[in-house]
């Protein structure tokens, strides 16, 4: 698809004038010359992107890096006090904070936890989308009454919807616990025991995540061709064998992008158990990202140097999936 | 899920009858159907159905279960002009305007640098989009928060913006690339032919038709910067300098809860996200999908 920057015809007159006319007094065209002559507009046009990035995700990187291996803290790190400056006082600690993480068991039960929570809200709201996309994309009354419904959990903004279920959970007064009541169920603890918590978070996470799976579906199926369906038809392969031999081979491309990003959306979800249960009962339900921001924001005094260390690691951990998924690209043929 | 068409169909009394196809399907199967569809459907509505109805109840009553026994605006009343809510909706709604604006038309170039040119650092800018899509908040909000810090930037809303764009564009800039690979390159050519420069084509040619992947863009964008909640947390501090994620925390929390003031100004918040992605949502498939299935 793509086409060069400068068309070849330019090119053509360039190499020219180094060969034959590149004498000219005064006139040296560098390489680096011609280079920013052939492609300065898909430069200017990447420019703003790379600047923003460069400078707020790239700085902001290379510096946490650093404070990683500090021991900054709230009380150390430079302050402004009415017109005082207090300069900085932390000091360099080499690979101390990361030794403390590591053998410490609060990251290897975060971890557990982040996993666990992972796989199982992309999962069950993969399985569950997929599921009500193949039941919309055939002809039904009400089809498109279903399909609002069924995306409305989408077009509420994820706080709103978070704050809605926790006046739903509420264990005391809650919606939830007094249909429970009607049928003579003991009230649930929702967010205050640390499973029923662990259920609740991830059952509001699958709640917010299933519409999206569902439009990604819905476009995948839609882009499979009807030719096949009628050819398998004509063969007299029945409806479980055409779902497992056509519907799902055609789906593996958007299936796996959606798949891969929603599970960094959700490893990286910071809302949904930031605003439910804070991390609570305890720290339960807190993922690494949530505890790298308790570190920071919420414990006093703030832990800046650990929290950048957690950083750091959950950064590793997400690199590796990105290397796997590169690879994955590669093998699926993908040029760039 | 399928096999529920076919459930009815093997107890059909002729032995070797021909499969159903896709369009047909016995009635017990459509009942099936339409009971899973419209339990999803309820399961997919009633918080947010639950919340508008609590939002019209006295603040004394947010709990009860009735349907609304005392309709009142009350609770929309108080919020609108005995609490800090417009502020946070103001800020809310400069912060939103400029990244999505901003945001659409610096994903549209990158998006079509990529999509058309081969350039040097072309691979390394497309891998430097997927990855900055996997930052975690947690390895850059401290030292973005000492950076705007240092520059004066911290309970600005334009501290925030930049913020944002880094969130939106990277996943915008690969969902227009995927949305502009779908445009035929011959119109490019057409336009160069007739004396277009590269920007020319892309601005008079290619906008105009991109207009579906912008849109989408453009509401990722807005939801984005509508819904995001550990940045403005943590850089937005005093209550009139909040935005709306950090200014309802304030109605809920370990100290007050305020239910009533916190589902009216849920509702207000809600509203016009639903109507934008109802703008949306029409072009949220085909932009979606030729974002996804190409990145």
């Amino acid at each position: 698809m793509a086409v060069e920057t400068g068309q070849s015809v330019v090119r053509a007159a360039d190499a020219e004038s180094i060969r034959g006319r590149g004498h000219r007094p005064g006139k040296n065209p560098g390489r680096l010359r011609r280079t920013f002559a052939t492609h300065w507009y898909a430069w200017a046009m990447v420019a703003p992107v790379v600047t923003v990035i460069g400078v707020i995700v790239g700085y902001p990187l290379v510096r946490g890096m650093y404070l990683s291996t500090t021991n900054a803290n709230e009380a150390n790190v430079e302050r402004h006090i009415g017109v005082n400056d207090i300069p900085a006082t932390y000091e360099s600690v080499g690979l101390d904070n990361y030794q403390a993480i590591l053998s410490d068991g609060v990251f290897w039960d975060r971890l557990t936890w982040t996993v666990v929570w992972t796989v199982s809200c992309v999962a069950l709201s993969f399985a569950l989308g997929l599921a009500l996309a193949t039941m919309l994309n055939r002809k039904l009354a009400g089809r498109t009454f279903y399909r609002m419904a069924l995306i409305l959990p989408w077009a509420v903004p994820a706080f709103v919807s978070v704050f809605t279920w926790r006046l739903l959970f509420n264990e005391k007064k809650g919606l939830l616990n007094k249909l429970l009541a009607g049928g003579g169920i003991d009230a649930i603890p929702w967010l205050n025991d640390p499973t029923w918590a662990k259920i609740s978070v991830i059952t509001v996470n699958v709640w917010l995540g299933v519409p999206f799976m569902l439009v990604a579906m819905l476009g995948g199926l839609q882009s499979i061709p009807g030719e096949l369906y009628e050819a398998a038809e004509m063969d007299g392969a029945n409806a479980w064998q055409r779902f497992r031999h056509i519907t799902l081979p055609g789906l593996r491309t958007v299936a796996s992008t959606v798949i891969l990003i929603s599970g960094i959306w959700t490893f990286n979800m910071f809302p949904v158990i930031f605003l439910l249960t804070r991390g609570g009962p305890g720290d339960a339900t807190e993922i690494l990202v949530t505890y790298a921001y308790r570190l920071s924001f919420v414990v006093s005094p703030r832990d800046f140097a650990g929290s950048a260390a957690w950083g750091v690691l959950i950064l590793a951990l997400l690199s590796i999936i990105a290397v796997a998924y590169r690879r994955a690209l590669r093998k699926q043929g993908e040029v760039w | 899920m399928e096999t529920k068409e076919t459930a009815p169909a093997t107890t059909a009394p002729e032995k070797k009858r021909r499969p159903r196809g896709r369009e047909e399907r016995g009635p017990l199967a459509s009942v099936a159907l339409h009971v899973t569809l419209l339990l999803a459907s309820a399961i997919a509505v009633l918080p947010p159905l639950w919340l508008l109805v609590t939002s019209f109840k006295p603040q004394s009553e947010a709990f009860s279960t009735d349907l609304v026994k005392d309709f009142t605006f009350g609770n929309y009343d108080h919020v609108l002009n005995d609490t800090e809510f417009p502020n946070w909706l103001l800020n809310s709604l400069v912060v939103v305007g400029l990244t999505t604006v901003i945001g659409v038309f610096i994903a549209a170039t990158t998006g079509y640098a990529v999509s058309r040119f081969k350039f040097p650092g072309m691979r390394p800018l497309m891998w430097l989009l997927l990855i900055t899509q996997m930052f975690p908040v947690a390895v850059l909000i401290v030292p973005l928060y000492n950076l705007l810090a240092s520059l004066g930037l911290l309970n600005q809303p334009v501290g925030l913006v930049v913020t944002y764009l880094t969130i939106a564009v990277p996943f915008c800039a690969w969902m227009m690339k995927g949305y502009f690979d779908t445009i035929p390159v011959e119109i490019d050519e057409a336009g160069r032919v007739d004396g277009l420069n590269p920007f020319g084509t892309f601005w008079r040619l290619i906008v105009p038709l991109a207009k579906p992947g912008l849109a989408v863009t453009g509401f990722y964008s807005f939801i984005t910067g509508w819904a995001e909640v550990a940045y403005a947390s943590a850089f937005m501090t005093g209550e009139e300098n909040l935005t709306l994620a950090g200014g309802l925390q304030t109605f809920v929390n370990q100290y007050t809860s305020d239910w009533g003031s916190l589902t009216a100004a849920a509702v207000i918040v809600a509203v016009p996200a639903a109507v934008i992605f109802g703008f949306a949502q029409r072009h949220l498939v085909s932009g979606l999908t030729a974002g996804a299935t190409k990145s």
